[in-house]
């Protein structure tokens, strides 16, 4: 259950947008993000998809990216609000779309309307729907990295950290430099992988100084590099999505971690 | 003869900086120092956001009117009794500059820090023409015994430990005794100031960049934090200032607001030590400097960047906030950049400037983070712009082959939604039962960038969709 200042996320119909990496990698942050949105009183649906384009559009192919935000635009043109547990796709959605549509009089309005219902996650519960706390435990230390789209393309900074204070049982360590880069890029870490690894080493170093024994963050592939060059490292701490644990939903094993046996995704 | 290029090898370079432990070393004294004085001045300066739109709309809008800017410029120059000389390239600035110094009958050039002169290739020009070039900026005067380039716009040295600068100071500086003190940084500038004293003194031509020139007076204005720029252009009797076009403002007042930008967003300083102006030769009654005063401003491909996709990257003031803040920056150093500008600012510019077939990777190597856009002083859109260069790249077909074929296998299943969710389905079911036992994969055939590095995670086994769509309730 979610507490809301006011009965604000009633009846409203949510397309959840749950992520290329995360529909294939960790479907149990999509399962997370529908519990929040459904405490928050939002019906949820997934309209068919497949990916936001951010990958074609960093790599300069604007015609492959553009076909793909065409086909988000109309498959939730039906929906109150778009909502998206990725600060990164949050990004392409709400700020770049619109580059890809600069003068095309056709489609910008729609474009306009698209982005001005699309929200990340958790900005979307704090900002939107006014949620002030949830009602989750979890025991244990955390450390949080903002992941660089969602803090400097959405101002995401202070939502996930007001709504974990509100998590039953959690302490919040704060690391050294948790705003910048974890070195993941998209393409970038296999296009430069040296480089990524020196970023990531040093950003697993000041996780693993802070003691916490869980790594949480707002977006799948940050998390999988951090988590990733964690365990390479040897380091004992586990990765989450946020949402996992604000839902709740952190019985499942960690990010990479052994399935234990006759554990079922939901 | 312009600067020496690596940029097409900015991967191997990368790499050996990479291992490099002395460069590793130095690079924590950016990542540390630069960043948190930079924000402990901008903390202190409530209107420095504001400050930051005012200085952008400055540079634009003179970027907008350039030509009457430069005409107005040169006038007010020219009335002062100075020389203006136009340059269209390297090769036509390194000439004018040789004339010059050629006219004076000079011998030795001693040099404020200018980065112009590192894209024109000026040192090894003028050294093949007889002249000396005698750097006078510590940072430029120790690569210059090294033989080295600028490996920071602000900070050319920053690449190196104190130990190495020592070991070099007492290999170039053989008439000095060697059991001499060179414990402090101190130590080690007084050092190079004796040596260069007898040489400012003896210089014919002397020789600065700009920061900023002023179309209202016909100035040029110079920041250092040693005085040497100061000496560089009062004593010997020609000073020539080498600058570029987009280093004009239109009055006198907008460079002073340009002024409380930049040393905040360079050094985290309220203002550099020295911030020097200069009009013109000396006149009657002058208590000092040169004769002659010229002028050589340069385009090098720069008025191509007028009104296209990239004009935002003439507002740059050359500050270094964006390299000082950069991940990657930190990670290999700017020897790696390949060429005279690296960072972010360099990842823009340097495409513009040498062509993005030769500098393709340096607006690939980037995360996207945003920290260099959040702090630019004049608010370029940076990664905007590398996206920029990467289409351009795509467009004509110069990314990688391996690249191309990757992304054009992905696209194909991308924009077949029913054909994607059934290969996904199939993929994180089949990755998923590999590594249900380990949770996590040490090795995987197509994505050894990574696993070389990291672990991949296994798929937790059907995909987000497949999962939906069972659950018993109605969707479209």
């Amino acid at each position: 259950m979610v507490e809301v200042e006011q009965q604000s996320g009633t009846d409203r119909r949510v397309g959840l947008l749950v992520t290329c990496l995360v529909d294939l990698i960790r479907p149990s942050v999509g399962f997370a993000a529908v519990k929040l949105l459904e405490d928050a009183g939002c019906i949820v649906e997934v309209p068919r998809q497949t990916c936001c384009g951010q990958p074609a559009f960093n790599s300069g192919d604007r015609t492959t990216a553009r076909a793909l935000a065409e086909h988000v635009i109309a498959a939730f043109e039906p929906y109150d609000y778009v909502v998206t547990p990725s600060g990164s796709c949050g990004g392409m959605l709400k700020v770049h779309y619109p580059e890809l549509f600069a003068g095309d009089a056709d489609w910008l309005p729609r474009v306009e309307r698209f982005c001005a219902k699309t929200f990340e996650l958790v900005s979307f519960l704090v900002d939107v729907l006014n949620v002030t706390s949830v009602t989750a435990r979890f025991s244990g230390t955390v450390t949080y990295h903002d992941a660089c789209s969602g803090l400097r393309e959405l101002g995401i900074r202070a939502q996930p950290r007001r709504l974990l204070a509100g998590v039953e049982g959690l302490d919040l360590a704060e690391m050294r430099d948790a705003d910048v880069c974890c070195g993941f890029g998209g393409t970038f870490c296999v296009k430069y992988p040296d480089i990524s690894n020196a970023i990531v080493a040093k950003k697993a170093d000041h996780i693993a100084a802070t003691g916490a024994g869980t790594l949480l963050a707002g977006d799948l592939g940050c998390l999988m590099n951090m988590a990733g060059k964690l365990q390479r490292a040897g380091h004992a701490v586990r990765a989450r999505h946020v949402a996992e644990v604000l839902a709740g939903m952190s019985e499942t094993p960690a990010i990479g971690e052994p399935r234990r046996a006759g554990t079922k995704a939901p | 003869m312009t600067a020496p290029l690596t940029s097409p090898r900015f991967k191997e370079n990368a790499r050996a900086a990479l291992a490099d432990a002395p460069l590793q070393q130095a690079l924590k004294f950016v990542e540390v120092n630069f960043i948190a004085r930079r924000r402990e001045v901008a903390d202190r300066l409530p209107e420095f956001d504001a400050l930051r739109d005012a200085a952008r709309d400055i540079k634009n809008h003179t970027l907008e009117h350039l030509d009457l800017y430069l005409e107005a410029y040169e006038e007010r120059v020219r009335s002062a009794g100075g020389h203006v000389h136009f340059a269209l390239t390297a090769e036509d600035a390194r000439n004018i500059v040789l004339d010059i110094c050629r006219k004076a009958g000079a011998k030795t050039v001693t040099k404020g820090k200018s980065m112009v002169s590192e894209e024109i290739g000026l040192n090894a020009f003028l050294a093949a023409n007889g002249i000396a070039p005698i750097e006078t900026d510590l940072g430029e005067y120790i690569i210059q015994i090294r033989g080295e380039m600028p490996s920071h716009i602000i900070a050319p040295a920053v690449h190196l430990t104190k130990e190495q600068v020592e070991a070099d100071f007492r290999r170039v500086h053989t008439h000095l005794p060697p059991e001499r003190s060179l414990v402090e940084p101190t130590t080690m500038l007084t050092e190079a100031r004796n040596v260069l004293r007898e040489r400012f003194l003896a210089a014919d031509v002397g020789l600065t960049g700009a920061n900023f020139l002023v179309a209202e007076t016909g100035t040029s204005i110079i920041v250092t934090n040693e005085g040497n720029g100061d000496l560089t252009q009062t004593l010997p009797k020609v000073h020539i200032v080498l600058a570029t076009i987009e280093k004009l403002v239109p009055t006198l007042e907008d460079a002073a607001q340009m002024l409380r930008v930049l040393a905040r967003s360079a050094t985290g300083q309220e203002m550099s030590v020295y911030t020097t102006f200069s009009t013109g030769p000396r006149r009657a009654g002058d208590p000092d400097g040169p004769a002659e005063y010229h002028v050589v401003i340069l385009d090098n491909g720069r008025s191509a960047m007028l009104g296209g996709a990239f004009q935002d990257m003439l507002r740059c003031i050359r500050c270094g906030a964006c390299m000082n803040h950069c991940p990657v920056y930190h990670a290999v150093g700017g020897h790696a950049y390949g060429w005279v500008y690296p960072g972010p600012m360099g990842a823009v510019l340097t495409p513009s400037l040498v062509g993005i077939d030769q500098a393709g990777h340096l607006p690939n190597a980037s995360t996207f983070c945003g920290r260099c856009e959040a702090v630019c002083p004049v608010r370029i859109p940076l990664p905007r712009m590398m996206r920029a260069w990467r289409e351009r790249e795509f467009e004509r077909h110069l990314s990688p082959a391996s690249q191309r074929t990757g992304l054009a296998f992905w696209a194909f299943f991308v924009r077949r939604p029913r054909l994607y969710g059934a290969a996904t389905a199939a993929a994180a079911f089949a990755l998923g039962l590999l590594g249900a036992a380990r949770g996590r994969f040490r090795r995987l055939p197509l994505a050894q960038g990574w696993t070389r590095h990291r672990d991949f995670p296994a798929p937790e086994g059907a995909t987000f969709q497949a999962q939906w769509r069972r659950r018993t309730r109605p969707h479209p």
